[in-house]
């Protein structure tokens, strides 16, 4: 049992749902006074119990601290994080014969706000970085076109640019959720194929008015300039709407893994769209049917049937903290932060449970709340010390609700592989422990195949 | 109505008319540097390949050829007949696609034969992409189709040939976008 100080404050008067949630705007109403608790929370921390470098140290002096007494680190070129957070890492997963096949987990779980810094953005390549050189590289737009027309990166730079700020996530990200036992990695490095960055790019529809379109044109099929050739198929209104030429990445230009130098940015359309190295753009009245839009990104549903074309990231949240393997290490008040983001717009409302989906509140949700952009969700919580199951909900301004994982599972099956979007929870047993759970009736019996994954080829 | 509106007025006009002249009323206008390429020029550039085998190159491959190519080539990803290894299962399927464990192999799920000649001869091998000719990318598809019971053995294939494969799964996909355009 952990030691308890929930009963250090009384906070009966801000529950808003059951076991020990509290009113989201509790931190404004007790103001100062409630100083002292806060900076205990983040110093009893919620720290990750395979990281000994976070427990605490106590022989210094806080009033004349060595970095006080000499001169500071000179000036440097291009900063990089403190070597004291050097833990805070994308986790590549990767095919064993061929690295360059598999992905890299963005750290969700480390990091708050909204937005994902370059270095920690998700990959996901399927064979490989290509080095390319910008002077070297030509986008060849052509197909159903008056004008069959080619442009330098020089060139691209020059035409008017737009920037949006959006997520991007693989149609593949939580596929573990499809699993017949919960995952036990952290919960980044199961849930962080998806990022969220300011992309700066020149619209597609000015580079489709200058080419042309022809009557007949449906589709765009976009490919990239990697060893896979990797292509897609996008419809001609989505190309037109909003889709664009990404040069920039949260101001600088775009990292080799996230594209160099030219990204296709489909904003709430998933990953794969997303094409990286950009080379061509053939204008189709059909699409080519790749092998990444039938062979794969397709969903097996239980009929037998396939899912295609399932451009849309349906509405999703999950809570970064507390989550899997950290440690509570009392009772008291922890504040609950998650994201939540949408491929259909703007997140309406994120609630949060306390008690395993019986009561719910709704969390703070950090302004300004963006059209398919990550969305921060907080939520105070006066942990009794007690076993819980915490979990979120988002809603976005559809009115579509996600899935508890049993609805989603009824509904397709466990071999859609794409677009796993259900709630996810997360169990605090009595010694502060947290780890992935399902429902109770969802805990099927353990047999000797329970994986599903098929692997990131 | 002042002289200083009247004029406003007259420019918004000539902006909007402006405007629709092009094809996206609401598109910013870039310099148009894009530079013209020939047909020529783009065939070497031009290596999607659809459905209904358009994209294709000339050339052809045998069942027997491919089988040499894959034991070289691809087997120590893909596996002795296809069965899977590091990569993906590509035949040999035991189980359906409705069963517990469902298989889904070019035989089982893929719907079109020219997708697997198009993502050989752009991807594949891929420690060395792109290093086969046409001839043996017709020959490595034709040994794919073959082992999983698509084409006889002494099958050729071409352009001609390849988009008449049948292929078993072709009807089982639903089109969700274009389901939800229509509701």
């Amino acid at each position: 049992m952990a030691k308890d100080r929930s009963n250090d404050l009384s906070f009966t008067e801000y529950q808003v749902a059951d076991n020990g949630l509290l009113d989201r705007r509790l931190f404004l109403k007790r103001g100062l006074q409630f100083g002292a608790i806060s900076t205990l929370a983040s110093s009893t921390a919620l720290a990750s119990t395979t990281k000994s470098k976070t427990e605490a140290v106590t022989d210094f002096n806080p009033i004349s601290p060595e970095w006080m007494k000499k001169m500071g680190a000179p000036f440097s070129t291009y900063g990089v994080p403190s070597k004291h957070e050097d833990s805070v890492l994308r986790f590549p997963t990767q095919n064993e014969s061929v690295p360059g096949n598999g992905v890299s987990w963005t750290p969700l779980h480390l990091m708050e706000g909204t937005i994902t810094p370059n270095g920690l953005h998700y990959e996901r390549h399927h064979n490989g970085v290509p080095q390319i050189d910008p002077k070297k590289h030509t986008l060849l737009i052509h197909g159903l076109v008056k004008n069959d027309l080619t442009f330098s990166i020089d060139d691209l730079l020059r035409y008017p640019m737009e920037s949006k700020i959006c997520f991007i996530e693989c149609g593949g990200n939580s596929n573990a959720g499809w699993n017949k036992q919960p995952s036990r990695s952290e919960a980044g490095y199961f849930n962080g194929m998806a990022s969220c960055a300011e992309w700066t790019g020149v619209p597609l529809s000015v580079l489709l008015d200058e080419v042309g379109l022809r009557k007949k044109a449906k589709w765009i099929i976009a490919e990239g300039a990697d060893a896979f050739a990797m292509q897609m198929s996008i419809p001609i209104e989505k190309a037109i709407d909003d889709a664009f030429l990404a040069l920039y990445q949260n101001g600088e230009r775009i990292r080799p893994e996230n594209g160099y130098p030219l990204r296709l940015i489909v904003p709430g359309w998933e990953g794969v769209l997303n094409v990286k190295w950009l080379r061509r753009l053939k204008i189709s009245n059909r699409p080519v049917m790749a092998r990444n839009e039938t062979s794969k990104y397709t969903e097996l549903q239980p009929s037998g049937k396939s899912r295609m074309f399932t451009f849309v990231i349906e509405a999703k949240s999950l809570i970064t903290s507390p989550s899997a393997n950290m440690l509570l290490k009392e009772a008291g008040l922890y504040q609950i932060t998650g994201l939540a983001w949408t491929g259909r717009g703007k997140i309406k409302q994120v609630d949060v449970s306390a008690d395993n989906g019986k009561t719910w509140a709704q969390a703070e949700l950090q302004e300004p709340v963006l059209d398919r952009s990550f969305t921060r969700f907080r939520l105070p919580w006066n942990w009794n010390g007690k076993p819980a199951t915490i979990k979120s909900r988002a809603i976005d301004e559809t009115g579509y609700v996600q899935p508890e994982r049993s609805e989603l599972v009824a509904e397709r099956g466990r071999h859609g592989f794409f677009h796993y979007n259900a709630i996810t929870n997360w169990h605090i047993d009595s010694d502060g422990f947290v780890s992935h759970v399902y429902d109770k009736d969802e805990n099927e019996t353990t047999d000797s195949n329970n994986s599903i994954d098929s692997g990131w080829d | 109505m002042t002289k200083m509106k009247m004029k406003q007025l007259i420019l918004i006009t000539v902006l909007i008319a402006a405007g629709t002249s092009s094809l996206f009323a609401e598109s910013k206008k870039g310099p148009d540097l894009g530079k013209s390429v020939s047909p020529e020029e783009i065939t070497g550039w031009e290596i999607s390949v659809f459905p209904d085998g358009e994209g294709l190159p000339k050339g052809e491959g045998s069942v027997e050829e491919g089988e040499k190519i894959y034991q070289q080539q691809c087997i120590v990803c893909h596996g002795e007949n296809g069965l899977g290894e590091t990569a993906d299962q590509l035949a040999g399927a035991q189980m359906g696609l409705t069963s517990e464990y469902p298989e889904q192999t070019i035989g089982t799920y893929w719907p079109y034969a020219t997708t697997v000649f198009d993502v050989i001869r752009r991807s594949m091998p891929m420690t060395a992409p792109s290093s086969l000719n046409d001839n043996e990318v017709y020959s490595v598809t034709a040994y794919l189709l073959y082992l999983n019971n698509l084409i006889a053995k002494n099958d050729v294939m071409n352009s001609e040939s390849l988009p008449k494969v049948k292929m078993p799964n072709e009807s089982g996909f639903i089109n969700v976008y274009e389901k939800e355009k229509q509701r």
